[in-house]
């Protein structure tokens, strides 16, 4: 009973409100188009689902390769990368500014600072305390270098759409279907029907063998394991990167769901053992 | 049915409290208030909702902590408190979620009353306070809202001030009084936290005179019946208290199963896009509670014409006890009360459904390409909805015969013939 909006969620209730009326409801339609959306099982849904961790760091070096050179991730900072419930997260280094993996990503990132002795701006290396930067100086200069629309930051993108991971998924994916009859693209736009109205101005930011994944897992530890790197496809990529950003949406997914689960367990036993006790204080008494 | 107290100090020290400030006999009297023997569940939601509000004000202190009203800064602080902020991500799932299920509660409550007649004489007093604090309660809901400063947050606070700009004459400046400038910006954003902050504090105050007017005139009940002996009557405590604690833990349970696993399922998922005064959202649609109102809202195109039919909807509620005048509270005695109160809470349902709807969209296909609108479905259930206050009740006041009732509530329990024995609580 997952209602993914409030609208679904009042649908659903006015839907078991109408089989009484006898009223029906027709869905409303998108951009008409012969793309069918997928919806993968995603591992991190359901009450127990959790990040798929080895496509999560993937879907870091896709990230990092690939869309950061237009879209920023501000709300994330390098040492997220190694909390608990996050993709490089190491049992051997509770502390993720400690850990190897996160710090060298950090300063494989340039950072604008300003020198302390003469007061210059002056780039450095990040460090695991700093945000993901920005990619562009100014929302201007970001929509000259795009045609005119901003890229949005992807730090709660999967998140900020209805059926977030679906949506980014096959947002990726349905480039390149055919442009119906009567639809112009002028130039600077691209048809993708997952688009709300069908057009955008990113062009497909993936293709085929686009990234190298590298053929290691790193474990809990911390050490490399050497395994089969899967295909670069653009499926792939993709899902590798939804699995990036879910986190990146919702970095306390995996504690949400286990304090849930025991708070869910106490409040059961509870309300079990409360209604026992009203039994017996009620035993006696007519109502 | 506030009897005489019983209370008896049994130390020194509290003997002297009770000759200079009687508050340990307030709290004994409150616990052994004698309440109806028959109250149902729809009776634990009051209860329900004082722990709702405790939670609200609990999670919202601590949110303000950490939360910046700044333009510039507040979606980040929100941000930052999801993901920084030890715990963070839980309280503000708690305050925001903790929002619907205040307004879930706060429904059933006030259906419960709308049922079983409890706004008429001798509570009309407790009905009022029940509108008052459901006003400020909405108004709390619409600042809160805003704050996080989303594109949500900021289009549901322009549109919904734009509506102030309706007024006649002094519209205008009565809008930009209320913004603290020409447009939603930090001024308003300020003052909206204010306020935010503020009024929980008064629905606090209405709360204690609502209970305070219950404990005045006492609890009605399913069969609208007043208590009459000693044996229509159960102490406050422990009967009710281990029945509302059951209610509360079971609401706790659904609860905690939104805030848990389905955290987002009642909001928006344009609130997490950064408030963007140049980029208008494709549909601007307050969160669930409000739906009802804002399909009223829009039922008829002039703006003005529709905001005073929203603020008749709720004003026609406080003059409720007035329109009903039958003399038979429950609407279990009341055939065909009854039959139009069902379809009144139908109503509200559709009206829900419309408020989320385009109203230019087909709602029931009739044939192709053909139907019946949102907007005329929810022109429709308005009418019903103001019809059921305005017309239904005040005629069925008239002349509606009521089923036979019992004489009493212990006879109701036990049936005519037995008489008050066996009545003796356990313990
Ligand atoms: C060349 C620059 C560029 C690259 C590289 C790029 N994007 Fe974009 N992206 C944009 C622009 C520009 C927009 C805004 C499109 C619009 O508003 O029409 C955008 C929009 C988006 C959106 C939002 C669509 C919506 O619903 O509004 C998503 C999601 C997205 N990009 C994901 C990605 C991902 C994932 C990658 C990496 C695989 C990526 N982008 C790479 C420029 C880029
Ligand atoms: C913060 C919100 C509220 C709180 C904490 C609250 C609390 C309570 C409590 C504790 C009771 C007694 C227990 C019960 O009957 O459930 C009660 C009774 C009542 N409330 Fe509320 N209430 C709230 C809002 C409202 C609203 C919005 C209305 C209606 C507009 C309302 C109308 C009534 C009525 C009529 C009764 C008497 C019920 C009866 O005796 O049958 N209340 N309230």
């Amino acid at each position: 009973m997952a209602f993914k909006t409030t609208k679904n969620f009042i649908l659903g209730a006015i839907v078991a409100a109408a089989s009484v009326t006898g009223i029906a409801y027709a869905a409303g339609g998108g951009v008409e188009s012969d793309y069918k959306m997928e919806h993968p099982d995603w591992s991190f849904n359901g009450p127990f689902g959790k990040y798929d961790m080895v496509a999560a760091q993937r879907g870091y070096k896709v990230y990092r390769e690939v869309c950061a050179s237009c879209h920023s991730l501000k709300y994330v900072a390098f040492r997220h990368l190694g909390d608990k419930g996050a993709p490089f997260y190491l049992a051997d280094f509770e502390n993720p500014n400690d850990n190897p993996y996160v710090k060298n990503f950090a300063a494989d990132w340039t950072i604008e600072d300003i020198d302390n002795e003469t007061g210059d701006v002056i780039e450095r290396p990040g460090i695991t305390a700093d945000y993901f930067p920005p990619i562009f100086p100014n929302d201007a200069a970001a929509r000259a270098s795009n045609g005119g629309a901003i890229p949005p930051d992807l730090s709660s993108m999967v998140k900020a759409r209805n059926n977030g991971a679906d949506y980014v998924y096959n947002l990726m994916l349905a480039y390149g279907s055919p442009i119906p009859k009567g639809v112009e693209i002028t130039p600077g736009l691209h048809w993708n029907p997952v688009m709300d109205g069908g057009k955008i101005a990113m062009a497909a930011p993936l293709s085929e063998g686009l990234v190298d994944y590298d053929p290691v897992e790193i474990n809990d530890h911390g050490e490399l394991k050497t395994i089969a790197a899967p295909e670069a496809t653009v499926e792939q990529m993709s899902h590798d990167l939804v699995q990036f950003l879910a986190w990146s949406a919702d970095p306390k997914m995996e504690q949400r769901k286990s304090v849930g689960l025991m708070t869910l367990i106490y409040l059961i036993i509870l309300s079990l053992l409360l209604f026992l006790s009203y039994k017996r204080v009620w035993r006696n008494v007519k109502h | 049915m506030s009897g005489p107290s019983t209370y008896e100090p049994k130390y020194a020290a509290a003997k002297w409290m009770d000759q200079r400030l009687p508050i340990i006999r307030m709290g004994a009297d409150f616990m052994t208030f004698p309440s109806p023997r028959n109250l149902n569940y729809w009776y634990t939601f009051g209860g329900i909702l004082a722990l709702c509000l405790v939670v609200q004000i609990l999670s919202g202190v601590i949110l303000a902590m950490h939360y910046v009203a700044d333009v510039d800064l507040a979606f980040a602080s929100v941000q930052r408190i999801r993901r920084d902020v030890p715990f963070g991500w839980l309280l503000q799932s708690m305050h925001a979620v903790g929002a619907s299920m205040f307004f879930l509660a706060v429904y059933m409550h006030m259906f419960r009353g709308l049922y079983y007649g409890s706004y008429k004489a001798p509570r009309e007093m407790i009905w009022i306070l029940g509108c008052a604090i459901y006003l400020v309660m909405m108004a709390t809901a619409f600042l809160g809202y805003t704050l996080p400063w989303g594109q949500m947050s900021f289009w549901g606070a322009t549109v919904i001030t734009g509506f102030f700009g309706a007024v006649p004459i002094v519209g205008e400046s009565l809008q930009q009084w209320l913004l603290g400038g020409y447009a939603v910006d930090n001024a308003t954003l300020n003052r909206f936290f204010a306020l935010h902050y503020l009024l929980p504090f008064v629905i606090a105050a209405l709360v204690g005179l609502h209970v305070w007017a219950l404990h005045h005139v006492g609890q009605n009940n399913p069969i609208g019946i007043s208590e009459k002996t000693e044996s229509d009557t159960l102490s406050f405590h422990p009967f009710y208290t281990v029945k509302d604690a059951f209610a509360i833990a079971v609401f706790l349970v659904i609860f905690a199963v939104f805030l848990f696993y389905l955290p987002d399922a009642l909001g928006h998922a344009d609130n997490y896009i950064e408030a963007d005064a140049m980029k208008t959202p494709a549909h601007i649609v307050p969160e669930w509670y409000f739906l009802p109102f804002y399909a009223i809202l829009r039922a008829v195109p002039s703006k003005l014409f529709g905001i005073l039919l929203m603020l008749g909807a709720i004003v026609v509620l406080f003059v409720l006890p007035w329109l009903d005048t039958h003399k038979v509270r429950s609407m279990r005695f009341r055939p065909v009360a009854r039959w139009f109160f069902i379809l009144f809470i139908v109503m509200c349902f559709i009206l829900g459904w419309c408020g989320a709807g385009v109203p230019d969209d087909i709602a029931i296909p009739l044939g192709k390409d053909a139907g019946i609108t949102f907007y005329r479905l929810g022109q429709a259930a308005t009418v019903y909805y103001f019809a059921y206050f305005l017309v239904i009740l005040p005629i069925l006041g008239l002349v509606e015969t009521p089923k036979k009732r019992p004489d009493s509530i212990t006879k109701a329990v036990l049936g005519e013939n037995h008489s008050t024995a066996g009545l003796a609580p356990a313990e």
